[in-house]
């Protein structure tokens, strides 16, 4: 078992991990002023690979094009603009201060810090903190249409975690139009020639090739034209994986049907570190599961929870009869309501954390007081609102949300509340990677939710925006030349190389074998299979057991995939369920390393419950002294255990607390 | 109360984009009308893999209305008989029991298939890259608050900026036209002081790279405001005519 | 030229010749209302308008408009026709809030440029092109235009009547051709936004309605007469 391995793991230090010396706020800056620079000439002899267009992705490549670069952009769908941080909705944080609460870059960070339970590291957040300003002011520059108030200045909202409102928001659709502004630079990148766009291309490897000092370094990548099916090769002497978040391991999820984790899976074969994979945020507001036809869940705006009172009744047989059908949420009198966030924390109410508003919601339904056929969701209310604001207004505000969830589910939300129930939406683990946003492959970059960086065990509400576009346009464009400054003598390899031909030859191989295979089971029946194990057994409460039960689970599924699964037609070709057969490979090893890391972790933190550990009121107990770490997990072969390397995090700059959302 | 319907779906299969397509009838039986118009094609196709049959290749993605991939011309309209929805949006709630539905890929010489219901929409993207951003660099750029921009104006942008590019505009319009897209770029940026400094060029570099692939001309029908998912409004379309003929008639 | 290779321009072509034929129509309407009063003001008006050089320009111009107008409409149709490609939707539905006229423009246009050959021959040949080239192309004396439209649809039996319903059918296809046209000529001039939407589509019905309401009149008139006539 991978714990035992835990005794004698490897270290990495922060100077392995490059965080520049010097206090906190000063690291960012000392870093760009000793950095090394690629001067204009050269970059233009310089390629870079850029995998996914989402907002670090379309960012990175649209910066770096800017910057001079060749930049070779890769995405799955047909527009680098249906990336799926379009779906983004409640908002971006940025220290701006324009309310004049309070806020500032410190209180940023350590809203951040403390959100992710004291599981990130401190120079990589508060560099994040420091840049929020610039990617404000860089979207306004690029014609965001962010909310604005009558003055004609911008107007924020507040969001959970936070106790001042910095939050800039595009009505529901924030997330839209940042990506917007991104593909839009992007665009203009591609018309100018600088950036070469591959649409439906999927990534299926990372080419390595040794320098003469016997370095490995990425210098390319292997694609699937999704269109014709062609295994092709490409070229560049960096490359930058964007290619989101792995939370569709649980095939129901927030997430984009065709949203992966496969470049992630496939940099780690090939020995970048995955860290924390066990770190995944579930997201309290989403509709509830409908049945088991059912493909993904839909999410609800965070800002809900601004307006919105959560309750469930106080009386079982109310709960009962709601399960029944017998009568509706607004037949509840207030009085046997049980407002249960506002009771249990009385400070942050209805605007906890995500994961503590998640676990909240599970606790409830567990004892019975669920409120749907199923039992599993609760009531989202907005009848105070309306009273206190008058209907128009929170039609102004929540309208559009409103609208959508009475077009899924049938019932208006006006005039009855609302109901919901916790989700997969974000996965805070991810590629291992140092400050400068380097794997632990040379000349391979990680950036976005791709990486496991700034979140630490969970992400704050309207965080995730704030991340991309900081890696995009405001890091990996610094550090990035940091790296390639010493490869500025290197020339254009030919895809002919060896090196290119093994990849595609593995890449081909797979293709084949799985085409071989013509058992009898869809890829989707086998990933709703897996997406049950990981949501019973490695979902919101996790136990040394469930997980050990997990990854027997796990291990059948995967032998059952490779075995019986069905693909039709012919892969030279477009052949979606060999693209759905191919990424389903990989969820199904990275369902098992989040239950081999949540195994590992005896612990309760953030978006990572345990449990074995919690206080006697069900909150999360952090183990500090034993569980201080990023858990790096290395890749030893197809059926040894990944080998464990422990990142340590020592807190200079803040006191580690426990989280207190009560008072 | 939704409950459980027995329905004829009516697909265009085509197997390439050279190959000539036809109509094929797949009988699918206790559908539950709260799920998704998508959720019933992977039933379908689940039934076609069963049957060892070739499934249904379409588009899609978020499945929350947002990404613009989806696209299907449902029973005559482009996303389905419902208003302001992609056809991810769409529920089977919307269809009776024994009814045929007629499921085709978007027809516009612009956007040719590749295979069953799947087109390609990059011709919009290269209207994009002809002038859809404002020129601006990473870096440099002055504080968000430094121009302070009507609420009112802020907010006809983002309305306007909503446009989600899935290319229905195009698909309901008997021209083949692109303008209500090209207008929903081009009056948000207009609309912003940001985008107005470059907005005579933008509105003729776009047109002229819309022309030049092939759609067609508007006549104010209105079809592509009345099925746009997003409902952008055609007084866009008017100010990007605006927008464009005063910009010629300076040259 | 951009008024003939960008769409826009080819839409503004149409928009200001559409609009341009629109107040022609409306100033023949305002004249042909004079026949319901006096017929002597009628002839006065046709004597003001008959050979003089500025009715010739003005008679001229109008063909140009006429010319161009239809000529744009066909090379605008081929275009948008190819735009659809080559596969036709096999279901079409008609969408909330979009007009049956503005789909079907070109036959509306068709119709109301076949009206027009017929009532050329009817009327212009004899009125002022009899006055121009002096041939003698009916038993009517050109300057006597109001005898000439009382014969013909009222003077002239049962042919008056069917010729008053063939007139009407003109005028309901004309109505509808400028129901759409007037408004789609002030949206593709730009003159339009999210208020004035509404109300530019009211206004177009109205004047619309303004234009082809003088003419109906006078159909409705004589109708009435020549039934009387039949009658009698």
């Amino acid at each position: 078992m991978a714990t035992t391995k835990t005794e004698t793991a490897k270290v990495i230090t922060p100077e392995m991990a490059k965080i520049p010396q010097g206090p906190l706020e000063k690291k960012w800056t000392n870093y760009k002023d000793h950095q090394k620079l690629v001067n204009p000439a050269n970059k233009r002899r310089l390629d870079i690979i850029v995998v996914g267009t989402g907002l670090a992705g379309a960012s990175a490549a649209a910066t770096l094009a800017e910057l001079g670069f060749n930049v070779l952009n890769f995405c799955i769908q047909d527009s680098p603009r249906r990336a799926h941080s379009i779906a983004a909705q409640g908002g971006i944080n940025a220290a701006k201060n324009y309310q004049n609460d309070g806020d500032s870059i410190y209180r940023l960070f350590y809203d951040t810090i403390k959100g992710g339970d004291y599981r990130a590291r401190e120079a990589n957040v508060y560099r994040l903190a420091e840049v929020s300003n610039n990617i404000i002011d860089q979207c306004v520059a690029q014609g965001v249409p962010f909310a604005r108030e009558y003055g004609g200045l911008l107007d924020n909202r507040s969001f959970g975690g936070a106790q001042v409102s910095r939050t800039f928001y595009a009505k529901g659709q924030t997330g839209q139009q940042l990506l917007l502004g991104a593909y839009s630079a992007l665009s203009r990148q591609i018309g100018k020639g600088k950036v070469k766009m591959y649409n439906r291309h999927e990534m299926l490897d990372v080419v390595l090739i040794k320098d003469a000092d016997g370095v490995e370094r990425a210098r390319g990548i292997i694609a699937r034209n999704l269109v014709t099916g062609r295994i092709e090769r490409y070229f560049g002497h960096a490359v930058v994986i964007a290619s989101g978040g792995y939370g569709n391991t649980f095939f129901l999820s927030t997430n984009a049907m065709a949203s992966n984790g496969s470049a992630a899976m496939q940099i780690y074969r090939k020995g970048a570190y995955f860290a924390n994979p066990c770190y995944a945020q579930i997201h309290p507001t989403c509709i509830p599961k409908h049945g088991d036809f059912q493909s993904k869940l839909t999410l609800m705006s965070e800002s809900l929870r601004n307006d919105g009172r959560i309750w469930v009744p106080k009386k079982l047989e109310d709960a009962q009869k709601l399960q029944r059908g017998e009568i509706k949420g607004r037949d509840i009198p207030e009085e046997d309501r049980d407002y249960y966030l506002e009771r249990r924390y009385p400070a942050f109410g209805n605007l906890v954390p995500r994961d503590v508003a998640s676990r909240a919601a599970k606790e409830r339904c567990d004892k019975g007081y669920g409120v749907n056929n199923t039992g599993l969701a609760v009531f989202l209310d907005f009848s105070d609102a309306i009273q206190r604001l008058g209907k128009d207004v929170v039609a102004q505000k929540y309208g559009n949300l409103f609208q959508m969830y009475e077009k899924i589910v049938d019932e208006n939300p006006y005039e009855n509340p609302m109901m919901i129930f916790p989700a997969i939406h974000y996965t805070m683990g991810g590629i291992w990677v140092d400050y400068e946003l380097q794997t632990s492959i040379k000349g391979l970059f990680c950036i976005g939710e791709a990486n496991f960086s700034d979140h630490g065990a969970n992400r704050l509400g309207a965080s995730a925006l704030m991340q991309g576009l900081a890696d995009g346009y405001f890091v990996i464009p610094y550090t990035i030349q940091n790296y390639l400054s010493d490869q500025i003598g290197v020339p254009r390899m030919s895809t002919d190389l060896p090196e290119f031909a093994a990849a595609e030859k593995g890449v081909q191989d797979k293709i084949d074998r799985l085409m071989a295979i013509q058992g009898k089971r869809s890829v989707d029946s086998i990933h709703k299979e897996l997406g049950l194990v990981m949501w019973d057994f490695v979902g919101m409460g996790r136990t040394a057991e469930s997980l050990k039960t997990a990854i027997e689970k796990i291990d059948a599924i995967k032998k059952e995939f490779w075995t019986n699964v069905y693909i039709p037609g012919e892969a030279d070709g477009l052949n979606n369920e060999l693209e759905k057969a191919l990424r389903l490979s990989d969820f199904i090893e990275i369902g098992r390393l989040m239950a081999v890391d949540a195994l590992n972790r005896e612990e309760s933190c953030g978006g990572h419950f345990r449990e074995e550990y919690q206080t006697e009121e069900g909150e999360a107990l952090r183990q500090d002294d034993k569980f201080s770490y990023v858990a790096c997990w290395k890749y030893t072969g197809e059926d040894s255990e990944p080998e464990l390397i422990k990142e340590p995090l020592d807190y200079e700059f803040t006191e580690r607390k426990t989280r207190n959302y009560k008072a | 109360m939704d409950s459980y319907i027995n329905i004829k779906v009516k697909v265009w299969r085509q197997a390439g984009p050279k190959a000539q397509g036809h109509f094929e009838t797949y009988e699918l039986n206790h559908i539950f009308q709260g799920a998704s118009f998508l959720e019933m094609m992977d039933i379908l196709n689940e039934q076609l893999i069963a049957e060892h049959k070739d499934p249904i290749a379409f588009d899609h993605d978020c499945r929350e209305g947002i990404c613009g991939m989806c696209s299907m011309y449902v029973n005559g309209h482009p996303h389905g008989p419902d208003s302001a929805i992609t056809t991810c949006q769409l529920h089977m709630r919307k269809f009776k029991d024994g009814e045929t539905i007629t499921v085709e890929p978007w027809r516009s010489r612009a956007f040719p298939v590749i295979k069953d219901l799947m087109v390609d929409r990059g011709a919009y993207d290269k209207i994009m890259q002809a002038g859809g951003f404002v020129s601006v660099n990473t870096g440099g750029v002055p504080d968000a608050n430094a121009i302070a921009i009507p609420k009112p104006v802020a907010d006809e942008a983002m309305d306007a900026a909503s446009c989600i590019g899935c290319g229905a505009c195009a698909a309901a319009c008997k021209n083949g036209s692109a303008m209500l897209f090209v207008a929903a770029k081009v009056s948000q940026l207009a609309l912003l002081p940001q985008g107005k400094i470059e907005a005579a060029k933008r509105a003729k570099a776009m047109i002229a790279k819309m022309d030049e692939l092939g759609f067609g001309n508007c006549t104010n029908t209105g079809a592509c405001a009345a099925e746009c998912p997003k409902s952008v409004s055609l007084a866009n379309i008017a100010r990007l005519n605006r927008e464009f003929i005063c910009a010629k008639f300076k040259d | 030229m951009w008024l003939k290779d960008s769409s826009i321009g080819r839409k503004l072509v149409m928009s200001i010749t559409g609009l341009c034929l629109v107040f022609f129509l409306l100033f023949h309407g305002c004249m042909n209302v004079a026949l319901v009063f006096s017929e002597e003001a009628y002839n006065w008006i046709c004597s003001i308008l008959g050979a003089n050089w500025y009715a010739i320009v003005g008679t001229l111009g109008l063909a140009f408009l006429i010319f161009v107008h239809f000529c744009y409409a066909f090379y605008l149709t081929i275009q948008n026709l190819r735009a659809r490609g080559n596969d036709r939707y096999a279901v079409t539905a008609r969408q909330q809030g979009v007009d049956w006229e503005s789909k079907n423009m070109l036959v509306l246009g068709i119709c109301v440029i076949g009206f027009l050959v017929l009532h050329l021959a009817n009327f212009w040949f004899k009125m002022q092109f009899a006055e121009l080239t002096g041939i003698e192309t009916s038993a009517f004396d050109p300057q006597d235009g109001a005898g000439l439209v009382k014969f013909m649809f009222a003077g002239n039996g049962a042919w008056s009547i069917v010729l008053c319903v063939l007139y009407l059918i003109w005028l309901a296809a004309l109505w509808l051709h400028l129901n759409h046209g007037i408004w789609s000529a002030l949206q593709t001039l730009g003159w339009s936004n999210l208020i004035w939407l509404k109300r530019i589509k009211v206004i177009g019905t109205i004047f619309a309605s303004l234009v082809v309401a003088p003419f109906a009149v006078v159909v409705f008139y004589y109708l009435g007469m020549g039934i009387g006539m039949l009658l009698a």
